[in-house]
């Protein structure tokens, strides 16, 4: 078939379709990955939103316990008592709200989610995920789930309550306390879902990355930003179905009867028979099986947006380029080793102990290499500093400081000591927290044109820059010091024991910089939704970056490219190329002397005897032609 | 319209060569049996886990000899240790059988001989799970002398108790097996939308029969399973 009739013959078919898109199928059941990406950013502003405001009520908590907190009573209602004070229990609920939605629904689904979506085929020249269907899943089962943890704050007895780590046998025993009632339930439930949307994106991006790259598209041609949204996919697909598995058994010892995490415990707790023989460690194990690589499913998208914002806005090559695949590679396979530096203090024999300390360590040295790349990139190099770029030094920033006290807790010695203490807070905030969220921001930022088509205000983005980094180290860092000084975490109230009064001071100096931290976030929203609805055009290519999705069309059409799609001649990183006209070269520009072929349609051919997948790539979605195709009922598409 | 592409919408590769000679699909259903062996090995690292607490010395109660519990066959009324187990093992593999044989047809893109052997293996699909419904329900019933659990007379097994022993006996065997029947009931499902497609000649006109495939590691994936689960439960 020629060329030229093909492509006329597809256009008529899709100008057919384009009447039937209505609502609906375009922004609501959408199958466009650009889309998609969208409902993830959105998704996940909202809970990051409910996420904040829940850590600055706690916060107020924190820093006054004495206050009269009546004013928050049209909200929190029930849970200000008489007195004007806040629930210890629904304290405990709104710790660990903040934690699950923090973690999973901003760090993990809103960031993932919405990078990979929208990168994964622009970046390497596909017309959409290899299965539009499973992303759109994906995306409703992320939603489902959100629901159900949203519905769960609205119980009477609270939202689930024992901590984001769901320890058992907190979380097993319903009657434990009010949090470990059906709010936990509804965790589990929620949390299931969102395993079954993480599992569905995270099969769709591997497969995108291995098998739909353009022609040219060679894995070490693939920008930093790939490499790490396949190693997250990698690491979710790998690590999340052991929490799956994990929940499913704590769904059981609450709800059926069993006892896989239950030991000596006494017929009264759980209303039947004593609960014998299980192991609470069991739990723990699976857990944070999943829970360590979680920590580099949240960080490593951050730092492959930074490595490319990074590269861009210095003009200059990323240093290393390889040696960054290589980092993350050691990241990736180190995080699945090392998850018992977690439980130390849960009597593990000293030698095991010694074996997760030395894994730990050595994940110093990848990330050191990743760190010293950023600054060498920086190195010279001709920095615009704009809102994306200075959020994107500012997780190189946090990285390094949350990296080196990852060097005290890392070894058992210290972390005895530090364990549940506010010096652990303070880490994982600042090394996975604050620099993920850092680089989510620096990627709304730079890809802000590519999403709406239009551009943020800049001055908006480096007030809110400046605000955020300021607070946010001024919430963290003094928590290294209480720590130190042995303050635990998870306490409703200093003021009850004498000994945390030294302490009264500092609280509200973090409570001051973590409510100055929170508003500084309206900058951003009022940023975001304006710009959305009347910033200023942008041009095709406003970074001048050389990665395909800026040589797409402004406008987003389905398929990303009118034509054909680009071929890639070159590594993504061609800025400044010594007697080059512009700074920068697009990696669709060939060298001199390149053999320049049409693409071929017809060249791929599944083993299984034709290009016959049609049945991944319908682009309308409606129940009665779901279930006609899943059938083979519906008639062959002309 | 202005936003309408001009592309090539029939297949999603219009790059260069595919990297891995592979169907998207059909890697994507290699990578959703990596995520679910994962899933597997949660399960059976529960089961390593709660055997060893009840082999320590402190244990409460010993594992109990499968070979002791599991030695009944239907109309059958001697003890036969196992043997029902190995007959539903034997099904199991055989319908793998008959799903290789599918895909061979479809190979050769002979409709009759596919449609032959999907049946066949449906119908080993369901004679598993009949057997496992047997299996479940001589397990949860008991003998007739039951067992004494903590000082009390227990007749069969539910998820609190079991006369056979420990409940994470009992409640492993119930939550594993039932995960693995879960999935070979999901496949007889897939299994039985992928015979009406053939009949309805889909595969046909879009000229491969890969989705045959597909279901077919599914299907060996499963039965790659329960060899674990049949050595764990059953033989160790």
């Amino acid at each position: 078939m020629s060329h030229d009739t093909h492509t006329a013959h597809d256009a008529h078919a899709e100008e057919h379709h384009h009447h039937e898109e209505t609502f609906i199928s375009k922004y609501v059941f959408s199958m466009d990955h650009k889309m998609i990406g969208k409902q993830f950013l959105f998704t996940g502003i909202l809970m990051g939103v409910i996420g904040m405001v829940l850590s600055m009520i706690f916060r107020v908590q924190l820093g006054w316990p004495e206050a009269n907190m009546s004013f928050l009573k049209p909200v929190l209602g029930g849970w200000i008592n008489d007195t004007g004070k806040l629930d210890p229990s629904f304290y405990m609920g709104m710790v660990t709200i903040h934690g699950t939605i923090m973690v999973f629904f901003v760090l993990t689904a809103g960031l993932s989610g919405t990078f990979s979506n929208l990168l994964i085929p622009l970046q390497c020249g596909a017309r959409d995920m290899a299965s539009p269907f499973v992303n759109m899943l994906s995306y409703w089962f992320f939603f489902m789930s959100s629901v159900v943890m949203m519905i769960s704050l609205f119980l009477s007895t609270g939202p689930a309550a024992p901590g984001w780590t769901i320890y058992p046998p907190l979380s097993a025993l319903p009657k434990a306390m009010p949090g470990s009632g059906l709010g936990m339930t509804l965790w589990l439930v929620s949390m299931i879902l969102f395993i079954g949307s993480a599992l569905m994106g995270g099969m769709n991006y591997i497969v995108t990355v291995l098998n739909m790259r353009t022609k040219g598209m060679s894995m070490t041609r693939l920008p930093l930003t790939i490499w790490s949204f396949f190693l997250t996919a990698v690491l979710g697909l790998l690590s999340f179905p052991v929490l799956l598995g994990g929940c499913l058994l704590l769904l059981f010892d609450r709800s059926f009867g069993t006892m896989f995490y239950l030991s000596d415990i006494p017929a009264e707790l759980t209303g039947g028979i004593e609960r014998l023989g299980g192991s609470p460690i069991l739990f723990q194990h699976l857990f944070w099986f999943l829970g360590h690589p979680e920590v580099y499913i949240i960080l490593l998208p951050a730092l492959g947006l930074t490595s490319e914002i990074i590269a861009t806005n210095s003009r200059k090559p990323i240093f290393g380029y390889r040696a960054m695949i290589m980092s993350l590679l050691g990241i990736a396979f180190l995080s699945f080793i090392v998850w018992g530096h977690h439980m130390f203090v849960t009597g593990m024999n000293p030698f095991l102990g010694s074996v997760f300390v030395l894994a730990t360590l050595i994940i110093a040295v990848p990330s050191a290499i990743k760190v010293f790349n950023y600054l060498a990139t920086l190195w010279r190099g001709n920095i615009r500093l704009t809102p994306a770029m200075c959020f994107a030094i500012g997780l190189v920033s946090f990285f390094i400081s949350g990296g080196l006290t990852g060097l005290y807790l890392g070894n058992a010695a210290l972390d005895i000591n530090l364990h549940d203490t506010y010096f652990v807070v303070a880490h994982f905030h600042i090394v996975m927290g604050t620099a993920a969220i850092f680089g989510m921001l620096a990627g709304i930022y730079h890809w802000f044109p590519k999403m709406y088509r239009k551009r943020m205000n800049d001055k908006l983005g480096y007030l809110h820059f400046w605000l955020t980094i300021l607070a946010a180290y001024g919430v963290f860092f003094p928590m290294h010091f209480m720590g130190l000084a042995g303050v635990p975490r998870r306490y409703y109230a200093f003021n009850l024991l004498e000994e945390f009064d030294v302490w009264t001071d500092l609280n509200v100096f973090i409570s001051v910089a973590a409510i100055i931290g929170g508003f500084a976030q309206l900058i951003f929203l009022y940023n975001f939704f304006s710009s959305v609805l009347k910033g200023r055009p942008t041009e095709q290519n406003p970074w001048g970056s050389t990665t395909l999705e800026w040589t797409a069309p402004i406008k987003h059409i389905h398929g990303n490219w009118e034509g054909d799609i680009p071929t890639v001649y070159r590594w993504p990183y061609d800025y400044s190329v010594p007697g080059a006209e512009h700074d920068f070269i697009p990696q669709n520009v060939p060298h001199e002397g390149d053999l320049i072929e049409p693409n071929d349609h017809q060249s791929y051919r599944s083993p299984g005897g034709g290009g016959g997948h049609t049945d991944t790539h319908e682009v309308h979605f409606s129940v009665p032609n779901f279930f006609k195709k899943l059938f083979g009922l519906k008639p062959a598409t002309a | 319209m202005s936003d309408t592409a001009v592309f090539n919408a029939k297949s999603p590769w219009s790059g260069g060569k595919s990297p891995f000679a592979v169907s998207p699909g059909k890697l994507m259903m290699w990578v959703f049996l990596l995520s679910d062996a994962f899933t597997f090995s949660s399960l059976l690292t529960a089961y390593g886990c709660q055997r060893f607490l009840a082999s320590s010395d402190t244990a409460p109660m010993k594992w109990p000899d499968p070979s002791v519990v599991f030695n009944h066959f239907p109309f059958l009324h001697e003890h036969l240790p196992l043997l029902f187990v190995s007959l539903m093992t034997f099904i199991l593999i055989y319908s793998s059988v008959t799903m290789v044989l599918a895909v061979e047809a479809g190979h050769r893109m002979d409709k009759k001989s596919v449609l032959y052997y999907m049946f066949l293996t449906i119908l080993g699909g369901i004679a598993f799970l009949s057997c496992q419904a047997w299996e479940w329900t001589m397990f949860i019933g008991g003998t007739h002398e039951g067992g004494i659990i903590n000082g009390v007379q227990v007749f069969g097994a539910n998820l609190n108790v079991n006369q056979y022993g420990p409940a994470a006996f009992a409640d492993l065997f119930f939550i594993v097996t039932g995960f693995h029947g879960f999935h070979v009931l999901s496949g007889v499902v897939l299994n039985i939308i992928i015979y009406v497609n053939v009949a309805a000649g889909t595969y046909e006109r879009r000229g491969h029969y890969e989705m045959i495939e597909k279901v077919g590691l599914y299907w060996h994936f499963v039965d790659l399973v329960w060899v674990f689960v049949f050595t764990f439960f059953y033989l160790i």
